[in-house]
């Protein structure tokens, strides 16, 4: 179905099943990654329609607990939702499962592990983590040292992970694991699927500057997967780790639902004031305020651009690295420019003396900074443009 | 590159081959070393006008093929890879648009066939200062009972010496700075009154100063009404900016390729110097920059094809954008080229000369990030 006129037809139906559907209570409401806690009943609800549709993960095949539409359907959905400011609640709700380790399942799965890991991710109800940092291997991901040895049916696996998103509330962890140490650096690793309720795995949330963070240490000890849940094959995880997060790089790349809130220079002249002309009193913050909103058009335009050169289907490809360090500058740049213009009203840190507005752009400008260095670096991001776009040499600094 | 429609792929290839072979950088090198009259070779104007590229804004009831700014764009690109000399900028978009925005049917039926032909060469003549200010017109139209007499100046008209007609900006009232009380005039060039004198520039194209002593100006021959014309000249404006902005892509994309062909052959310490991380890093960086820049010029041409209403901010955003990233292309061109950059003998130097002549005209990135601001009331 790619035809516009079916598309059409399309809507409208999708329209009708929404507005049937889509409890009035939720609207503009988002969902928020904090388990099953406090989720509430018109929530749940919601998700389990969506679910039953299979719009969760729209694009899945229906056999896995998708709809198997096509890229323009699912977007039909999307855009119909934003429209009455309803969402998606799955996504978040499955946390790395339908953005990233659904896809890469698809791709390298044995069709009994689609068959028993995607039906729960695409219901939202089955919550993944990823297990790939380690203390002594971030942006050198490939150095990682957890240790994972086939024992009968089994891998018995030991070491450590760290800024494992959610893990403390986790079902499953998509692991990193190190299965041949005489092999080369990036030779020698394999990708583990494993439960996280076992005695074998602990996890510990780690406080962050912007305070607390959904990030945690994660401990194993002699923890166990099965060895049906080994993705892709044995000694061959860099691949698939590769691709993973590639569709990380994509998830970060699209800056979200259209914010609600006021325009950036609204907010400015609130707090700055303006000349005789209506131009923004600080001249100097008024140009970098232009520019930072040119790079916002920019980044736009440019996905909207490659979505068109598509034709709709955004190919998971070497320019959402591009597109990665675009975002990253438009996001931090926002919020530093917010901090600055709101002056001493923009650095507190709780309490009545400020506005909800304030103590939250605080607590954005701080978690912000993650975004430069997680998913790649800005760096390695850097790197991967140059020697995969670009075709230069190899940098020694990489190994 | 946007998605484009076969015919819009065709210009593209037809001007992507015909600039290669036909008029490449060489060529340019070649204009300038001998001092070609008009700063272009006539040959290289006649192909243009055979190819049709004179008449793609042109509605087909004029003899032109009507393909739109996006197109237009294209083409503008292939040429400001090769550095391509010619008044196709001048007269088929700038002075084009004019027509098409402030024209009556009289005037679009004398003046466009000509143009598509060739027998008619429009430019633009509106800054009387330094710097690009068009609401800052001095240049006064007197009401006479025929008409008008113009008596003022113009400054760094594009194709000055070769054009036939220029489109003037001119004050009927109110006092410099004003936006209302300008008028625009159709002024063939060889009306008495008006001299001319080329000036040498660092891109070796053609510009000149253009005086209008007491130029009797029939009143048949406004452009819009009397007083109220700011309005098209800035819209003319947005449409030569936008036009330059996909040029000024094409010339820092071909400065880009240059440079990261370097980079994979030129060896020092042993090694290719692309494989060193501060330039593999700056080579993403540009080429981030150039993706991003490309995004905001083919939608500045689709938004004018379209007729959006938020033209004149995306066209500022396209200048800004293109010429930001021409501005710092340029300059790594030379410094990444290292010692044979700075020679005459390689083209280098041509690309940084035209990149400050095309960043200035009609706006720098400066004067576009102020309007932008302006176009969002801040």
């Amino acid at each position: 179905m790619t035809n516009k006129a079916e598309l059409e037809e399309f809507r409208a139906t999708v329209k009708t099943w929404l507005h049937a559907n889509f409890p009035t209570s939720l609207a503009g409401k988002t969902t928020t990654t904090e388990g099953d806690t406090n989720l509430g009943e018109d929530l749940v609800t919601w998700r389990d329609r969506l679910a039953g549709q299979g719009w969760g993960a729209p694009t899945w095949p229906k056999e896995y607990g998708g709809a198997g539409l096509t890229h323009p359907e699912a977007k039909v959905i999307n855009d119909e939702m934003l429209k009455i400011n309803a969402f998606n609640p799955i996504p978040n709700m499955a946390i790395m499962g339908v953005t990233m380790v659904g896809p890469t399942i698809l791709e390298y799965g044995t069709d009994d592990q689609k068959q028993r890991h995607l039906p729960g991710i695409a219901s939202g109800k089955v919550r993944w983590c990823l297990g790939l940092s380690e203390p002594n291997a971030g942006s050198d991901l490939a150095s990682l040292t957890t240790k994972a040895k086939k024992d009968g049916d089994c891998f018995v696996i030991n070491g450590q992970k760290i800024w494992t998103s959610s893990a403390d509330i986790s079902h499953w962890c998509g692991a990193l694991v190190r299965t041949d140490s005489s092999a080369k650096k990036r030779d020698g690793i394999s990708f583990l699927m494993l439960t996280m309720d076992q005695p074998g795995v602990t996890t510990k949330p780690i406080p962050l500057i912007a305070g607390a963070s959904p990030f945690c240490e994660t401990f194993f000890t002699e923890a166990k997967a099965d060895s049906g849940d080994l993705l892709g094959n044995l000694n061959e995880g860099w691949s698939v780790v590769k691709r993973l997060l590639q569709h990380e790089r994509q998830s970060q790349t699209v800056a979200g639902r259209p914010s609600k809130s006021a325009p950036l220079q609204d907010l400015a002249k609130e707090y700055v004031g303006t000349d005789d002309n209506g131009a923004l009193a600080d001249p100097d913050l008024r140009l970098r305020l232009a520019d930072h909103l040119m790079d916002a058009d920019a980044h736009r335009l440019t996905i909207k651009r490659i979505t068109a050169e598509a034709k709709g289907k955004v190919e998971v490809s070497a320019a959402a690295s591009i597109l990665k360090n675009s975002a990253t500058k438009v996001a931090q740049t926002k919020v530093e420019l917010k901090l600055e213009f709101m002056g001493n009203q923009g650095l507190g840190w709780e309490g009545d003396n400020f506005t909800e507005g304030e103590l939250s752009n605080v607590r954005e400008w701080l978690a912000g900074k993650a975004i430069s260095i997680y998913g790649g670096s800005f760096e390695v991001q850097n790197n991967i443009i140059s020697k995969n776009i670009l075709g230069l040499p190899e940098t020694t600094q990489q190994g | 590159m946007a998605a484009l429609t076969e015919e819009q792929s065709m210009i593209r290839d037809q001007a992507k081959a015909w600039a290669t072979e036909q008029s490449p950088v060489q060529k340019f090198r070649e204009m300038r070393d001998n001092k070609v009259t008009n700063h272009f070779f006539a040959d290289t104007w006649t192909a243009m006008i055979d190819l049709g590229w004179t008449g793609i804004l042109v509605p087909e009831q004029y003899g032109g093929s009507d393909l739109g700014y996006l197109t237009f764009g294209l083409l503008q690109e292939e040429l400001g890879r090769q550095l391509v000399a010619s008044p196709l900028f001048a007269s088929a978009l700038a002075g084009t648009s004019a027509i098409l925005l402030g024209g009556n049917n009289a005037q679009k039926e004398t003046i466009l066939p000509k143009v598509v032909d060739g027998s008619e060469m429009l430019t633009l003549a509106v800054d009387e200062g330094p710097r690009h200010a068009p609401e800052r017109i001095a240049l006064q139209a007197e009401k006479t009972a025929a008409g008008f007499t113009l008596t003022g100046q113009k400054t760094f008209v594009h194709e000055g010496m070769a054009a036939t007609t220029f489109i003037v900006s001119a004050r009927t009232s109110g006092n410099i700075g004003d936006t209302d009380g300008i008028s625009l005039f159709l002024v063939p060039a060889n009306s008495a009154g008006i001299s001319r004198e080329g000036i040498s520039t660092i891109d070796s194209r053609g510009y000149a100063n253009v005086h209008f002593d007491g130029v009797e100006v029939a009143a048949t021959e406004a452009l819009g009404d009397i007083d109220k014309a700011y309005p098209i000249l800035e819209e003319t404006l947005d449409r030569a900016r936008a036009g330059l902005a996909a040029e000024m892509l094409g010339t820092s994309a071909q400065a880009f390729d240059m440079t990261l062909e370097y980079l994979k052959t030129r060896v020092q310490f042993g090694k290719v110097i692309g494989s060193f991380q501060a330039l593999g890093h700056r080579a993403a960086g540009l080429f981030t920059s150039m993706e991003l820049a490309r995004s905001c010029v083919e939608a500045a041409l689709q938004a004018i094809d379209e007729g959006d209403n938020n033209i004149a901010q995306m066209c500022s955003l396209s200048k800004c954008r293109a010429g930001d990233f021409l501005h710092e292309m340029s300059n790594q061109l030379i410094q990444i080229h290292g010692g044979i950059g700075m020679t005459d003998e390689f083209d280098a130097g041509f690309y940084l000369k035209r990149a400050r002549v095309i960043e200035a005209a009609f706006g720098n990135q400066a004067y576009h990030r102020n309007r932008y601001a302006k176009t969002l009331d801040f």
